[in-house]
Parts: C-alpha cells; sequence; structure tokens
C-alpha cells in the first residue's frame, strides 16, 4: 500500500530535465527546449534521435506515453515528440520529458525508429505510420494498426485531409 | 422389474388429433412466429460503447431473459442481432460474416444514435452505417438507450414478429426479401473503403 | 517447402480423399483467429499461433472500434468534444475527459473552486468503481463464472443510480467543464451515497467468498499472465495492471490533480503480477474509492454551497445564469462557449481512470478548434500487453489473461 505522499510536480518536473539535459550533453548532443504546460519538449536534430533516446533512457526515463505528431503544413514540417516519463526511477517518477525531431513534409518522411530503444513506443510507431504517413526505419513490424490499408492511405490525421463539420449558418445565404 | 400395463392411445387418433390442431385451429405458421418470438438469443458481437447498457439490459435490473432472450456466444446458435452502436469499416466485414453464419429466420436491432445515422460521429471517416451492412428490423435511438429501450425493442421486435409473421414467410419462403443490405459482401470484406 | 506443411483436418492420401491443406504458416504452427466475435467483451482480434496448445505468438488486431476521436476533436470547437471524447470509456465518463478539462484548464489560466474540485473527483470515484465493477463481470464472462456477471452487474447499478442523482444521466454525463462542474450534489444525495458505500463493503466480501477465494477461480489466475516489474516498465503497462505487477505509480499521486491532494487515500501495489493480483488490486481500490466517496461527501455537506465554476468565468455569467446557479446550483454553459477561443499554448493533461493513466496533449493555435489534440488512454498503452505476455501460456489461459487486463477497446481504438 502506498501511502499518498504530497508531492510537488513542478519541482520533479525541473530535476527531470535538468537530469535529461546532463544526460544529453554529456554525449555531446546539441539541443533545444520548449516549454509546455506541465511538460517541457527537448528538440533535436534527426541525426542524434537514437543516440539521444539511448542517453535518456540510460538516464532513468523508461517507457514511452505518447507519440505525439503535430503537422504544420504552412511550414512543411511534421512534429514527432515521444514524450517519456519513468516509473523505476522514484526521483523523476512522473515528470514528462518530450525527446522530439522535426520531419520535413516530403513525399516519403521518414525518421529512425525508437522501437529498439522502447518497447512501448512499438504500437504507437505503427499508428503514427497509418495516420502521418510517417515510416520509421528500422521498425520491426510496420503495419497499420488501427485502420483499413484503403482508409490508412488516406493519412487521416494530416491536416490536408479535412473532415468536414455542419455549422449553423450552412446552407444559409451569404447576402439577404 | 415389475410387470405392468403400457397405456397405448389409439395412434391413428393421436395423430389426427396433432394435425387438426396444428394445421386446423392453430396454424403451423403461429406455432413457428410464436416460438421465435419467444427465443431470441442475440449474439455476442459488440461493436461499441452502447454494450455497456446492452450488458445491463441482461443484467439482474432490467433481466432481459425475462424476455425469454439470452445472449450467447457463437453465431450458430443465435438468431438476433442487437448491433450496438457504432459500426466501423474494420467492424463491418465482421458483422456481416457474423450475420451470414447465422441461421434464419434472423433478426436485428440497431441501437444507438450511432446505428441510425452516425449519432456523434456522422462525419467520421471510419464508420458505415448498420444498414448498410445487414437488414435492420427495429431501430432505437438514444446515445446510449437505456436498458428498458433495449428491453422494450426486444418486445416489439417480439410483437413485430408474431403480428407480421415474419418468422414463418421467412421459413416458408426461403428469403425474407423485403430488406436488402445495401453494400456487397467483397466491397466490406476486401475493404474496398472508396465505394462505400 | 511442402514438408513445412502439416495438415490440419485434412484426408490422409493413401485413402484417395482429398488432402485439405491449412493455411501454411511455417514448421508445426497451427494460427487460430480470435474474434471480434467472442464471449466477453468483443471488438478485437487476436492471431495467436500455437504449437500444440501452447501460445508462441500473439498478434492483437485492434481498431475495430476507431472512430477517429483525435480528428474530430480537432473540428468541434473547446466545450463540444467532452461529450465526444467521453464515448471512449462510457462507463467511466467523468475519468476519461477529466484529462482534457485539466488541459484545457492550464491553457486557459482557469482555476475551478474547492468544491467543484470535491463534486469531480466525488463523480470520478464513482465512475472509477462502476468500471471495476464492469471490468469484474466481464471478466466473469470470460471464465464461465456467471454468478460474477450478475453480481458485479447488479452492484454497478447501485453506482450509476448513484452519478444519476449527481449528473442527471446514467453514463455519459458530460460533467467537468473547463473551470469548474456542472451541477452540485441533491439534498439526499448524501444519505444515498454513504448507503451505497456500506452495502458495497458488505459485499465486497461476499464477493472475496463466491469469486476471489473460490478455489476454480484462483487455480485459473494464480501465476497466470505474470508481468515482471522490468517487463511492465518496458512495455509502458498503466494502471491497476501496473501496479498489480510492484509499480506504485498512480497520476493522483505523482501529478495530484482536482481534490486528491486533500483526500486521504492508499493506492494498493501488489508484487506477484500475475492474473490474480491484477484482480486483487481492482478490489482493493474500490475500497479507496468508497474511502475517497465518503471523505468527498462529508467535505460536500458540511461546507456552505458556492458558485461551482472560477471566479472569473463567473463574473462573466449574464444575470440569469447567476440566478440559477445560486438557486439550483446549476452551471448553464455561457452562449459564447460555443465559438470560445483559448490562448496558444501546448498543454498535457492526464488522470487516473479507471484503467490506468490517460494522456491528452492538446495544442492550441489561438482559434475556436484545438489544432491537436492527442489521445493516449490506458488501455490503448496495455494493449501490447497481449504480443508479449501471452506467448508461453496454454491457450485455455488466454481468456484468464485477457480478462485480467481489463482491457476495454473503444477505450483503446479512439
Ligand atoms: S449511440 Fe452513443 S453510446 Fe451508442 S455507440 Fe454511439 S456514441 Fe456510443
Amino acid at each position: 500500500m502506498l501511502q499518498a505522499p504530497s508531492r510537488d510536480y513542478s519541482s520533479v518536473l525541473g530535476l527531470a530535465l535538468e537530469k535529461a539535459k546532463n544526460a544529453l550533453s554529456s554525449k555531446g548532443i546539441v539541443f533545444s527546449v520548449e516549454e509546455g504546460k506541465g511538460f517541457y519538449d527537448i528538440i533535436v536534430e534527426r541525426e542524434y534521435l537514437v543516440a539521444g533516446a539511448t542517453a535518456l533512457k540510460e538516464a532513468g526515463f523508461d517507457h514511452v506515453v505518447s507519440l505525439t505528431v503535430t503537422d504544420y503544413p504552412k511550414e512543411k514540417k511534421f512534429r514527432l515528440v515521444y514524450h517519456l516519463t519513468s516509473y523505476l526511477d522514484y526521483e523523476i517518477a512522473g515528470a514528462i520529458i518530450g525527446l522530439g525531431v522535426e520531419v520535413p513534409r516530403s513525399d516519403r518522411p521518414s525518421v529512425p525508429s525508437l522501437t529498439q530503444v522502447w518497447r512501448s513506443a512499438e504500437f504507437q510507431e505503427r499508428e503514427v505510420y497509418e495516420f502521418f504517413g510517417i515510416e520509421f526505419e528500422g521498425h520491426p513490424d510496420l503495419r497499420p494498426l488501427l485502420l483499413t490499408p484503403p482508409v490508412a492511405e488516406l493519412r487521416p490525421l494530416r491536416k490536408d485531409f479535412v473532415v468536414r463539420e455542419e455549422n449553423i449558418y450552412e446552407g444559409v445565404p451569404k447576402s439577404g | 422389474m415389475q410387470e405392468g400395463k403400457a397405456y397405448v392411445g389409439n395412434l391413428d387418433v393421436t395423430a389426427k388429433r396433432a394435425r387438426d390442431i396444428l394445421l386446423g385451429k392453430v396454424p403451423l405458421d403461429k406455432v413457428v412466429d410464436w416460438a421465435t418470438s419467444f427465443s431470441l438469443w442475440p449474439v455476442h458481437l459488440t461493436t461499441s460503447c452502447c454494450s455497456t447498457e446492452f450488458a445491463a439490459t441482461f443484467s439482474p435490473r432490467v433481466d432481459g431473459e425475462q424476455f425469454g432472450a439470452l445472449p450467447w456466444v457463437g453465431p450458430r446458435q443465435t438468431n438476433l442481432i442487437i448491433i450496438e452502436g457504432t459500426v466501423t469499416k474494420k467492424m463491418a466485414c465482421a458483422v456481416r460474416l457474423t450475420w451470414e453464419q447465422m441461421p434464419a429466420p434472423k433478426f436485428a436491432i440497431a441501437m444507438g444514435a450511432c446505428a441510425l445515422d452516425g449519432g456523434l460521429f456522422y462525419n467520421s471517416y471510419n464508420i458505415v452505417k448498420p444498414w448498410q451492412v445487414i437488414p435492420i428490423d427495429i431501430y432505437l435511438p438514444g446515445c446510449p438507450p437505456r436498458p428498458e429501450t433495449l428491453a422494450r425493442a426486444i418486445v416489439t421486435l417480439q410483437r413485430k414478429i408474431r403480428s407480421k409473421k415474419v418468422a414463418s414467410t421467412w421459413v416458408r419462403e426461403g428469403w425474407r426479401g423485403d430488406i436488402e443490405p445495401v453494400i456487397p459482401k467483397e466491397d466490406l470484406c476486401g475493404w474496398a473503403a472508396k465505394s462505400i | 517447402m511442402v514438408e513445412d506443411v502439416r495438415i490440419y483436418g485434412g484426408w490422409k492420401d493413401e485413402l484417395g480423399l482429398k488432402v485439405v491443406p491449412s493455411k501454411k504458416i511455417g514448421k508445426d504452427l497451427y494460427e487460430v483467429f480470435i474474434g471480434p466475435q467472442h464471449p466477453g467483451s468483443g471488438h478485437m482480434r487476436i492471431t495467436v499461433r500455437l504449437d500444440g496448445d501452447i501460445i508462441v505468438e500473439a498478434d492483437p488486431d485492434i481498431g475495430y472500434v476507431h472512430r477517429t476521436m483525435e480528428k474530430l476533436g480537432e473540428i468541434r470547437g473547446w466545450i463540444k468534444p467532452i461529450p465526444l471524447f467521453e464515448r471512449m470509456a462510457i462507463h467511466d465518463a467523468c475519468n476519461i475527459t477529466m484529462p482534457y478539462v485539466l488541459a484545457v484548464e492550464k491553457l486557459m489560466g482557469v482555476e475551478p473552486p474547492l468544491r467543484a474540485k470535491y463534486l469531480r473527483s466525488l463523480l470520478c470515484e464513482i465512475n472509477r468503481i462502476g468500471a471495476h465493477l464492469y471490468g469484474f463481470a466481464i471478466f466473469g464472462v470470460f471464465l464461465g463464472h456467471s454468478t460474477m456477471y450478475m453480481w458485479a452487474m447488479g452492484d454497478r447499478e447501485v453506482f450509476i443510480e448513484l452519478a444519476e442523482a449527481l449528473t442527471g444521466a446514467r453514463l455519459t454525463h458530460s460533467y467537468p467543464l473547463p473551470g469548474g462542474a456542472r451541477r452540485d450534489i441533491p439534498a439526499d444525495f448524501p444519505d444515498m451515497a454513504r448507503r451505497a458505500v456500506n452495502y458495497m463493503r458488505k459485499r465486497l466480501k461476499e464477493y472475496e467468498k463466491i469469486f476471489l477465494n473460490n478455489p476454480v477461480i484462483r487455480s485459473r489466475l494464480e501465476g497466470v499472465g505474470v508481468i515482471s516489474k522490468g517487463l511492465a516498465a518496458e512495455l509502458g503497462i498503466v494502471g491497476p495492471n501496473a501496479r498489480a505487477s510492484g509499480i506504485g505509480y498512480d497520476v493522483r499521486i505523482v501529478e495530484p490533480y482536482d481534490a486528491y491532494p486533500e483526500l486521504d487515500f492508499e493506492v494498493p501495489v501488489f508484487r506477484e503480477g500475475d492474473a490474480l493480483a491484477r484482480t486483487m488490486v481492482r478490489v482493493e481500490e474500490i475500497k479507496q474509492s468508497l474511502r475517497i466517496i465518503e471523505q468527498a461527501v462529508e467535505w460536500l455537506e458540511k461546507n456552505p454551497r458556492e458558485p461551482i465554476v472560477d471566479k472569473y468565468l463567473y463574473g462573466k455569467y449574464p444575470p440569469l445564469h447567476k440566478k440559477i446557479m445560486e438557486s439550483e446550483g446549476r452551471a448553464k454553459l455561457l452562449p459564447i462557449s460555443a465559438a470560445m477561443k483559448v490562448p496558444k499554448g501546448r498543454a498535457i493533461g492526464r488522470a487516473e481512470t479507471g484503467r490506468g493513466e490517460t494522456i491528452y496533449y492538446v495544442e492550441s493555435d489561438g482559434g475556436v478548434n484545438p489544432y491537436r489534440v492527442r489521445i493516449v488512454t490506458a488501455s490503448a498503452r496495455n494493449a501490447i500487453a497481449f504480443k508479449y505476455v501471452l506467448p508461453g501460456h496454454k491457450i485455455m489461459d488466454l481468456p484468464a489473461i485477457y480478462g485480467s487486463l481489463d482491457y476495454f477497446p473503444p477505450e483503446s481504438d479512439r
């Protein structure tokens, strides 16, 4: 049984960020930090992704909570962030740190797969593959997970796939 | 072993009486309809979140079994399919296959707003309407419908079977013929999403 | 490679009969498709490859209930997604929408008053009990223990009734709002809640007798589907399943939200990691939830009623809305909330739902719609367990493992 201690999340988060920064800079990895509400994203260049992931795993971030991808068609890029946290390291348990990379929006966007580093990324990478069409190099089993192949080909979560929403002005002529 | 007497009636008379009951006083049709309507066994095919209320219908509070409906495992032993809400494109094939495996006469209830016309997900890219997949007898609205509503739908279906003689017509003519699903099976199971 | 094919269900050639080879899938393996139509809560397929009756490979094929929540969340404004996301885990409605509301609150910079926080936590715990009981019921179906199904489903109605008294809906409460809650407790609610709590405490003892200490159930669950602590961390298993493997992780502790910092409760953790431990965790959690309900109800009774929306938002209420709030304790939605705009930014909200941690990543570009909503639910993260836990077990253990993981497909597929 675990008694609920009062725990200050923001200090844990600060500690986790320090730890992650140290881990990355000790490997000589260049990164930039972006702040969100309740988490930090560490953005690295594509070639540092695997090395950065390995460093973070060694620093105690043992699983992927969410593989978050956002499409920015105007800037022609995807922002792909592995949101990580830790179960086993009590000091930083629960603090969410993102390891991210920006992927150009080309014909066949691809990034190296991190399934070898974090098993928990396996299904989420398959999901991103079907929804955004981003290929993960070295993924052991890259197939659509949730969708049937024809639907997956639509790449539904990209911004250029538009789902129409009815609105109250529908059918009302603009003038008069 | 004790000795005794076996009372055997006049077989000719008995057979005549049975024939009279079945064909004369109570037509066989009626027996078929009556029997079918009180043994509607829904198959365990849960398509979406309305399944929580489906489960509640067969729980002690509403007790769907009192209407003669008992959820059963395999499609081969069941004759009712209750579509519990949204049918996605991936699920549509499974629904059709299950439907085809069930012995006739068989019936379908579409439960929830999603099963009528999409409900909350009306503009989603991954759903089909159940009436495109299998012929539906009863629709019931609600999101989710209360268990009482589902119980009511089962009773309504029983009335329909008896008053319109659905089951007996089906048995006699081999196929019901009044409602047909819209999408052909190849499209559903070949995942030809574009034609759906 | 004809020698690789073993013939199942075929006849010998010498008899002059037709040979019906089964699908060729490699050496000595037999492929079985389970689902999506199967007893228990369906909507999911597992392809298992068998050697004899030992599972050597399992491939969960999920997505039968993928209803495009993330896409629809991007086009429906900020308030309308609440009832939408609720449909993922409909019997856990308050819990599953809580993280979204928390994330939007973080972006808007509003904070609900303490009374609203207590109300939300109260409903969350009622939902948690409902979700666990639903899980037990389905587990009972899986194990062929129909008494458990009947009992758990019947007792769940008690808590559904309670939620209905609080919110007006059996399942789809749409209760939390960014910056508040929808309704205050009705006058007779505390009594009802206490009676429900006492009833459930009594029932749990009976559950132990008929289900948990039942030798048949025990022998099916003990030592089956063991997830070690390391494996649980590696796979990112969440919720009761992780806590059964010795991981003391609960969002209510690591990032306390709502009234949880003020409430006194414990988080049960077991070390065994087998199916029985996963079941026991849920039983213990129900006990803790009952404690929380008692405390919350007592607090709500003792403290005076106050408006249950954020002060800033309440200031914008027109007089009629204020009157409704004061007389009935009901928060009416403002007309402008249909076209509400939320400041630019990124936020992560998370909460402990009945099945574990659910996380929403919400990104706003300052417009009337969220720019991106990424949802990772507890079941979605537990789905990977099937692939790595099932191999090595007999196929008869599959229902026990599936049921004990308490996997709910609509939640997983989003
Ligand atoms: S009608 Fe409502 S409850 Fe039923 S499946 Fe659709 S969304 Fe779910």
